[in-house]
């Protein structure tokens, strides 16, 4: 191809609006509802578009909707703005402080380049079930804050994550920001990920966030991505740990218990049984971490 | 054809104004309407590196980011940082030690280990492999690649 002939264009045409407000956004929405897609950092979005696994007509870009910025201290939730780009979040001292699952699995997104551009809004409204956040906004109990132009809503993350790229938004809806609880002295946080290549997406992964005080664990969520349609919390493993004493802890028990409500799907590289075994490991990990110095 | 859009980027600090169509990417306006073919195009989703450029200083992908979002940005891709000088050592070292054999890769490797180094002047050689793990290289087998850029480290901090 000589210089000045123009290549071919892997995405499908679409419009394009730069939003200068979230009325902008919401106009968009209201008028074309599923037909218009918001692009935010668009790491996602982008690679879906090139391979036509996506073909809005209208891109909405929200990249200077300043509702959406900035990471700060509400009371006792650090909320952070859906357009903060993951390298913002990796970078935060509050974060790094009072929400330290996000900031443990922040190295594991992706590569710097692409932590330059992706947000943290936009990686939990793509709900891929090998993505990280989803699995930390689980286990760190966050709460999604959604506007549209007829009101406002706050959902926890359990209710946000519906399935495999699948959340609550409805078409005319925008994730704002996400509250999430600042961790207590007695909070310990786990996250860990097997991937074929860092930065590549998760074989298997854990995000596991417990209250320890007096050598006892008070309430705990171990939670799992990549093994299943979408990040989910094995409530079964979970409460075999909570008002437990850490020196009476039984691993392999907890291990055994994610068989009750974890049922890890094949994927192009890995079967449901390597999986589960990445789980157990995952998991044992996970407790000899969040127990270490606590007995 | 689609309805076409005027943009303005600063690339290597020369105001580039075209017409584009709103699904033309990053790398393929540097490639197409600036005349600047160091960035290269490989996988197009993410993957590879290899269309890797700063953008308002920080790196990104050109093949995941449009054009048209870039409206105003400050672009600058291997050709700039290599036409002022500001990597000359790390190029140096990359020729030195062998650290390209077909140069496909060569530009992102650049852009991506000199973001690395104003970071963290004394990376370890996990946290080179570590910085560099989104950029392919399909010849050299990295270990070259990951000793230029320690030597470059090593040179300037004892430069500095």
């Amino acid at each position: 191809m000589s210089h000045g002939e123009m290549p071919k264009l892997k995405p499908r045409s679409f419009e394009y609006i730069r939003a200068e407000s979230l009325e902008d956004v919401f106009q968009v929405l209201d008028e074309q509802g599923d037909e218009a897609k918001i692009i935010a950092g668009g790491q996602s979005l982008m690679a879906a578009m090139n391979m036509r696994f996506a073909a809005p007509e209208t891109l909405v870009d929200v990249a200077d909707i300043i509702e959406m910025r900035g990471i700060h201290l509400n009371g006792d939730m650090l909320r952070i703005g859906a357009m903060s780009r993951h390298s913002e979040v990796l970078a935060s001292e509050d974060v790094a402080t009072h929400a330290p699952i996000i900031f443990q699995a922040m190295p594991q997104i992706a590569h710097p380049a692409i932590r330059n551009r992706g947000t943290f809004g936009g990686s939990l409204c793509n709900a891929d079930p090998a993505s990280e956040l989803p699995a930390c906004a689980l286990a760190a109990q966050a709460i999604f804050n959604i506007q549209s132009s007829v009101g406002s809503r706050s959902v926890a993350a359990v209710d946000f994550l519906e399935g495999t790229y699948a959340t609550c938004l409805k078409a005319n809806e925008v994730l704002i920001s996400v509250d999430v609880p600042i961790a207590t002295a007695n909070t310990r946080t786990f996250f860990d990920e097997v991937a074929r290549r860092h930065g590549d997406f998760a074989m298997a992964g854990i995000a596991a966030q417990a209250e320890i005080s007096g050598g006892v664990i008070g309430q705990a969520s171990l939670v799992y991505f990549a093994v299943s349609e979408m990040a989910l919390r094995s409530d079964a493993a979970s409460a075999m740990i909570e008002g437990q004493r850490i020196d009476d802890l039984d691993v392999e028990a907890v291990c055994d218990a994610l068989a009750i409500d974890i049922h890890p799907f094949e994927d192009l590289t890995t079967s449901g049984e390597a999986k589960m075994h990445l789980l157990k490991v995952l998991t044992r990990r996970a407790l000899a971490a969040l127990t270490d110095g606590q007995g | 054809m689609t309805q076409q859009t005027a943009v303005t980027l600063n690339v290597n600090g020369e105001a580039i104004s075209a017409l584009i169509e709103p699904r033309l990417s990053l790398a393929d306006f540097l490639r197409t309407k600036a005349g600047l073919t160091g960035t290269h195009v490989g996988c197009e989703h993410g993957v590879c590196g290899a269309c890797t450029v700063r953008i308002d200083g920080a790196t990104a992908r050109g093949c995941l980011i449009l054009a048209i979002q870039c409206q105003g940005a400050d672009i600058e891709t291997i050709e700039g940082v290599a036409d002022s000088g500001s990597i000359s050592d790390l190029q140096e070292n990359f020729v030195e030690r062998n650290a390209l054999q077909c140069g496909f890769c060569t530009p992102g490797m650049l852009l991506t280990a000199d973001e690395l180094l104003k970071e963290n002047p004394d990376p370890t050689r996990d946290e080179i492999r570590e910085n560099l793990s989104g950029n392919y290289c399909r010849c050299t087998g990295y270990q070259s690649i990951v000793d230029a850029v320690e030597i470059t480290a090593k040179q300037r901090r004892e430069g500095a």
